[in-house]
């Protein structure tokens, strides 16, 4: 930066003269910025600004002028402006008229206030959102049943365009990441089983863990981060663009337009989804099972046979459409939660995704308690 | 060096192609330094493009752009940049970043292309904000809380910034009451004034055409139709052109533009 000439300061008879020169803009605002808070005098001195040798100014120039002459004349010295041309007039005025300082950012607290602050606000958070849950719950309720007493109400295409996309879409992932869960679950079985030369026992664990949880479980994961974080951002998309007021300002209701078909495609295809997860879980098991241990396809029908009955399957896929409907659930008020802007959906977005998981892992513990009490 | 007699922008041979529809087909235009140029035409005849072209956002089927005497698309990305820093961009709805306060947005380009000490910035962007119509209160607030015509001005606000010598507005008055789009237009001239400043400026507002523009650029049939000042608009014998400044509305406005704006 070429700082000489920018600045001279001369005294002349009992006057302080400033001489600016040059450029006086944003690029030599650094050291105009710095050059000018050294300056200083006695109170009740003059100080003379001669701006006449200015060759471009620009607000920024404009604003440090204005702001060392409020200064000295703060600290009581007599501040003259010489020399300053029509044009930059004009742009001293604007600076003038707008020089009050604002606050960047919003006011934040901090310290051990913040920390408590910040405590209280997400307990009164946390009640509150339990409380809207269940408020919304009971909309979807209420929906299904007018939607039940008049099933002509049911937007069918819109329902069945949401089966595709969030059941028949997700075949692909759904079966190779359940193959592939039971390909790693024989494994590890033969390792230990093989140990007490209880290899056949291995048809046990992959039966019981397949079917009776992680199938379903992992379908519901995968569901909830495919199509939990859609639900949120279709619906947080269309707030954002203003089209779910369009929709109450045109009488539709949004929960029966957006939320009823998505919700009701979920709870269809999440059971299907895990059934067919519990195949290829089967599958993959039994080609480990076959391939490191021995187990041939017919042994492993026949032993899967004595011990899988149809209540292992039916503890597993009962639990689907409660997950479905809580992934819908919470995907679906978080999209209509969003509010303003872009951001606000991607957050959003991916608080949907782990509220549905942690709460689909919350209600699998209780149905297992469940299912221990009763006894299957 | 250019002289002032050079323009600012020179557009020669423009062509704009989505798929199989074309926009702009052998569009030529000059906006010279220190003007305010005006770009009206209806709906769907690429006024945006345009103005996304010309400033880098849109890749042009064939033609030259020329501003500030380089052609943009040929020079290295320093360069480019250090162009970029020498004009200001208010987008239609403002396009501020949401996760950012107006006067965090205000100095996104201050950061971004100076080394500033922060307390002089935030001084700037206070005085931008105030300069822009904005009230101190809004500094703070973040995009998703101010109305329409507020991020207008926060939008504004950002784009002069760096004082830059160029100034595209996309439909600046489109939205705001016309109080506030009168202030805007007294705001524009102002700056214009001051800053020495050329605005190319897309609008719909035949009060800011009357107001403050120089000249005036007609798009039509994928071209410039013609650029002339209002007088020369009010006697062309085009039909398109005739209605746009003879109805009722291009009436209404030509008498409050007569008396005058202001100083």
């Amino acid at each position: 930066m070429q700082a000489d000439g920018l600045l001279r300061v001369s005294r002349e008879g009992g006057a302080t003269v400033l001489a600016a020169a040059g450029r006086w803009d944003i690029n030599a605002a650094t050291f105009l910025d710095a050059a000018l808070r050294q300056i200083h005098g006695e109170s009740g001195s003059v100080v003379r600004l001669d701006l006449s040798k200015i060759e471009r100014l620009d607000t920024t120039g404009a604003w440090l002028i204005f702001r060392v002459r409020e200064r000295l004349r703060g600290e009581g010295m007599a501040v003259e402006l010489t020399g300053l041309g029509p044009n930059h007039q004009v742009l001293f005025d604007q600076v003038e008229a707008n020089h009050k300082p604002v606050q960047i950012e919003p006011h934040k607290r901090r310290g051990l206030a913040r920390i408590a602050e910040r405590a209280g606000k997400n307990v009164v958070y946390v009640v509150r959102k339990a409380g809207n849950f269940v408020a919304f719950l009971g909309l979807i309720t209420e929906a299904m049943a007018r939607t039940a007493m008049n099933p002509a109400r049911l937007r069918f295409i819109s329902t069945v365009y949401h089966i595709e996309r969030v059941g028949f879409s997700a075949l692909p992932i759904v079966g190779l990441i359940s193959f592939l869960i039971g390909v790693v679950m024989a494994y590890q079985g033969a390792a230990q089983l093989t140990q007490f030369g209880a290899e056949v026992f291995v048809v046990n664990l992959i039966a019981v863990s397949v079917l009776r949880e992680l199938g379903v479980l992992l379908t519901a994961i995968v569901v909830a981060g495919r199509s939990g974080s859609a639900f949120t951002a279709q619906i947080g998309a269309m707030k954002v663009n203003e089209e779910v007021d369009a929709m109450r300002a045109l009488g539709l209701d949004p929960i029966e337009v957006l939320v009823l078909p998505r919700t009701i495609a979920l709870m269809v295809s999440l059971p299907l989804l895990a059934f067919f997860a519990d195949i290829m879980g089967l599958l993959g098991g039994g080609l480990m099972a076959w391939i490191s241990l021995g187990v041939s396809p017919a042994q492993f029908i026949t032993r899967l046979h004595e011990i899988a009955g149809f209540w292992t399957v039916m503890t597993g896929l009962i639990k689907a459409p409660v997950f479905a409907l809580l992934i819908a659930l919470v995907g679906c008020y978080e999209g209509l939660r969003v509010e303003g802007s872009a951001e606000s959906v991607g957050k959003l977005t991916t608080r949907a995704v782990v509220e549905s998981i942690f709460l689909v892992i919350v209600v699998d513990a209780i149905f297992s308690i469940f299912f221990n009490l009763i006894g299957i | 060096m250019n002289s002032d007699s050079d323009p600012i922008i020179r557009i020669s041979g423009l062509r704009n192609q989505f798929g199989a529809q074309i926009v702009h087909d052998d569009l030529d235009l000059e906006v010279r330094r220190g003007e305010v140029m005006g770009i009206v035409g209806g709906s769907g005849t690429g006024k945006s493009v345009l103005l996304r072209t010309i400033v880098g956002l849109n890749q042009p089927s064939a033609g030259t752009i020329e501003v500030f005497g380089k052609n943009l698309a040929e020079l290295p990305p320093e360069e480019r940049r250090m162009q970029e820093r020498r004009w200001g961009v208010l987008f239609q709805s403002g396009a501020l970043f949401s996760s950012l306060t107006v006067a965090q947005n205000v100095q996104v380009p201050l950061r971004e292309s100076l080394d500033l000490p922060q307390r002089l910035m935030d001084e700037i962007a206070a005085v931008k904000i105030g300069m822009v119509g904005l009230p101190p209160e809004a500094a703070s607030k973040y995009p998703s809380e101010l109305s329409g015509g507020m991020k207008k001005r926060a939008g504004l606000a950002r784009a002069i910034a760096l004082d830059p010598e160029l100034l595209f507005l996309d439909e600046p008055t489109a939205g705001l009451d016309p109080i506030g789009a009168a202030a805007f237009d007294q705001l524009i001239l102002d700056l214009q004034k001051a800053l020495g400043l050329t605005v190319f400026m897309v609008t719909h507002d035949l009060d800011s055409l009357h107001a403050i523009c120089d000249r005036i650029a007609v798009l039509a049939e994928k071209k410039v139709l013609c650029v002339g000042d209002i007088p020369f608009m009010l006697s062309q014998d085009q039909p398109w052109i005739r209605e746009y400044f003879h109805g009722p509305r291009g009436r209404a406005a030509g008498v409050a533009g007569s008396q005058p704006a202001g100083a």
